[in-house]
């Protein structure tokens, strides 16, 4: 073996074992540093801004907080590593951000192919339909030969071409990057149709001057499963993810909320009771503290909490519950029992 | 018409005023707007478009324009029509993000500070009449060093992480940053690419050309994931540096042809001449060589650093928040959707400023330098 070549793989070797010394263990790591690190959109209405003080709101930022008072005690130590939707992946991937909450749809070839581990459902979207009420239009199937605006680099593009092409019509595609340009082509005429996830739709249509100009057909035509991320290989960290978004579908189930939080403590259910911390284990099994889900909604609140305060029927962005709603009301919210 | 019969001597005609039609206003129009058929065309075009542009522009940006309101409704409602007008009470209310980005409040005076010594960095730089220039010139050269620590903490501040950079300081910072270090990198590598020695010139051949054919948004996407995946894990590896030196080595590749050209323009003899003075090569070029070449390669310097400086908005798409990645990332407030015009506005204009500046500076910078002949 030559010199270089024993170099380059001694190299090769320490980074290996670098590499795995370094992610043993997210937990660990998020605990020494005591700053989590969310990989979040860089913007997307209702789900990650920036308010007027640089302070970021949001449903995803919401989870995000959730998950740092869930595993440092303090829902203010985050980071937003604000990524793109062509880089979020990578930056997750290359160890730059702990747990990605961004808007993210669920699919096999993400979970497989780009090696993540998802953790259930925050949001149940699906892609829609908007187009003006003057061109009386009534159902997607009337759509053949429209102009349709789109955002590249999602999964909507090849939701609507598989649409199309199974019901045999034409379109012709306007592709665009984001969501501001998408409202400007579509009130300049570029385009008759504009086409995103539904949630995406009423936070464009909620910017009109005149929203019921526009109507969002009732077909949804593909399933858009959001939910968070993370690199694959580490079962502890995928599970504290996995029962953060628990928790909070179950304390909604329960009742409990920022405001009932202390007296639920005294409360008669024993799932109630393991969740805060009051009776069992459960947060020492997770590596985390006793509390960590006392935490989690004294800090942020139930699900139904974060959903209302941030793209709820009160906010501009007006979304109804729909499939996010509790199982128990009719939606596909329904999370495994604290047992 | 007694005038006009007087007798003069030859030559004794008294000087009489040009015809009214060649001077003033009138004389002005018929040279410059209506000189021609087709010129003539061409300003009735001009004024036309201009007829149908500006008012309305105006009206929408001034006249019906709302600077104090808390929503993007209440904005609305302000104006007679709805969407009528700008609502700058919008940007107003973020102007702070726009020039901070995320820095934290309490330390906002560093980045202030910052801002005073650039503008004291530069002024020396840019004026040469100034006295004391000399010692001026060292501060400029340790200013990105002083407003490195001030910006980064460190030393006795508070640290900052630079990912709470953004906005206006984010575009300064890159831009500051790529333009002061790829000159002087850019020169080098025309000077290798000339060199009579193979190893330099090979090597500086390569890297130029490599750079130059490789898109910026490449290299920044390098910078911000590949390159991960090549270190070591746990190497903190500060990303605004990644991009720095990705930025600046991109424009460094450019400049440093821009560099050459004004070299190869250089006519043979005054190489010889230096050469048969006895300069070293470092005197030939210090003294004779460069000072002309950079003189002509003014205008295509400057190119340069203006497509760099509008290039860092780049940033945007590996998630670093420059004023247009704010601006996006603010459209997304609920309260305030559907504002994109009023933001697109904003950041044309700041770097309309900036860049139209850096213009008129190299226009002036080559009349002060032009000491040829003037055709």
């Amino acid at each position: 073996m030559k010199p270089i070549h024993a170099i380059a793989a001694a190299a090769a070797v320490a980074a290996l074992a670098l590499s795995a010394a370094a992610t043993a263990g997210t937990l660990d790591d998020v605990k020494a540093r005591g700053v989590l690190r969310c990989v979040v959109s860089t913007g997307i209405p209702g789900f990650a801004y920036p308010d007027a003080n640089g302070v970021w709101k949001g449903f995803d930022i919401d989870f995000c907080r959730a998950t740092a008072a869930a595993v440092l005690g303090d829902p203010k130590k985050i980071k937003e590593v604000t990524a793109t939707g062509k880089t979020r992946f990578t930056l997750l991937n290359a160890g730059e951000g702990d747990v990605l909450w961004r808007n993210t749809t669920i699919t096999f070839s993400r979970d497989v192919g780009v090696k993540l581990r998802f953790h259930g459902v925050n949001y149940y979207d699906g892609q829609g339909f908007m187009v003006k009420k003057s061109a009386g239009i009534k159902s997607a199937t009337e759509l053949d030969g429209a102009s349709i605006c789109i955002q590249t680099g999602t999964t909507t593009e090849l939701n609507l071409a598989d649409y199309f092409h199974s019901n045999n019509m034409k379109y012709e595609a306007v592709t665009i990057e984001t969501n501001d340009e998408a409202r400007q082509n579509y009130v300049a005429g570029r385009c008759d149709v504009y086409t995103t996830d539904a949630s995406g739709l009423a936070a464009t249509r909620s910017t009109f001057a005149n929203p019921d100009d526009h109507v969002i057909l009732p077909e949804i035509i593909s399933k858009e499963p959001l939910g968070p991320a993370t690199r694959q290989g580490d079962a502890q960290w995928s599970d504290i993810i996995t029962w953060v978004l628990n928790a909070t579908i179950t304390a909604e189930e329960k009742g409990i909320t920022q405001a009932n939080l202390d007296d639920m403590k005294n409360s008669k259910d024993p799932e109630v009771l393991r969740l805060l911390g009051v009776e069992g284990n459960q947060g020492k099994e997770l590596g985390l503290s006793k509390d960590w889900a006392y935490n989690i909604i004294k800090a942020v609140g139930n699900y139904g909490e974060i959903f209302e305060r941030n793209i709820g029927v009160k906010t501009p962005i007006g979304l109804e519950r729909g499939l996010n709603a509790l199982w128990t009301n009719g939606g596909l919210q329904y999370s495994p029992p604290f047992r | 018409m007694a005038e006009a019969t007087q007798a003069y001597e030859v030559g004794r005609h008294p000087e009489l005023p040009p015809p009214r039609s060649e001077v003033g206003v009138l004389g002005w129009l018929k040279h410059n707007l209506f000189s021609s058929p087709f010129n003539v065309v061409l300003t009735l075009l001009v004024v036309w478009f201009l007829w149908t542009v500006i008012p309305p522009l105006f009206e929408w940006m001034v006249l019906n324009s709302v600077w104090t309101a808390d929503t993007r409704k209440e904005c609305w409602a302000r104006m007679a029509v709805p969407e009528d007008g700008a609502c700058w009470a919008f940007i107003k209310g973020r102007i702070q993000l726009f020039i901070y980005g995320f820095y934290p409040h309490p330390l906002r005076w560093r980045v202030n500070l910052s801002f005073v010594l650039l503008v004291l960095a530069i002024v020396p730089v840019l004026y040469d009449k100034l006295p004391g220039r000399k010692y001026a010139l060292w501060y400029a050269a340790a200013f990105p060093f002083i407003a490195g620590w001030l910006l980064v903490g460190g030393f006795g501040l508070t640290p900052v992480d630079t990912d709470q950079f953004g906005g206006i300081l984010l575009t300064l910072i890159i831009g500051v940053t790529g333009i002061s270090f790829s000159l002087p990198i850019g020169i080098l590598l025309a000077l290798g690419r000339r060199s009579t020695m193979l190893v330099p010139r090979v090597l500086c051949v390569l890297f130029i050309e490599f750079i130059r054919g490789v898109p910026l948004i490449t290299l920044l996407f390098v910078a911000a994931t590949m390159l991960n995946y090549f270190l070591p894990p746990g190497t903190v590896f500060d990303l605004l540096v990644r991009v720095l030196i990705m930025v600046t080595l991109f424009s460094a590749a450019y400049i440093a042809e821009v560099v050459r050209g004004g070299l190869q323009a250089i006519p043979r003899g005054q190489f010889e001449a230096a050469d048969s003075l006895g300069l070293t090569y470092f005197q030939a070029h210090l003294t004779i060589v460069l000072p002309q070449a950079l003189k002509i390669s003014i205008p295509g310097i400057v190119n340069t650093f203006i497509g760099l400086y509008k290039d860092t908005t780049l940033v945007l798409i590996i998630g670093m928040l420059d004023p247009l990645g704010i601006g996006r990332a603010s459209l997304a407030d609920p309260v305030w959707l559907g504002l994109a015009r009023e933001v697109y506005i904003f950041v044309a204009l700041f770097f309309f400023i900036c860049c139209f500046s850096m213009s008129r500076y190299s226009l002036y910078l080559e009349r002060k330098l032009h000491t040829g002949h003037n055709y």
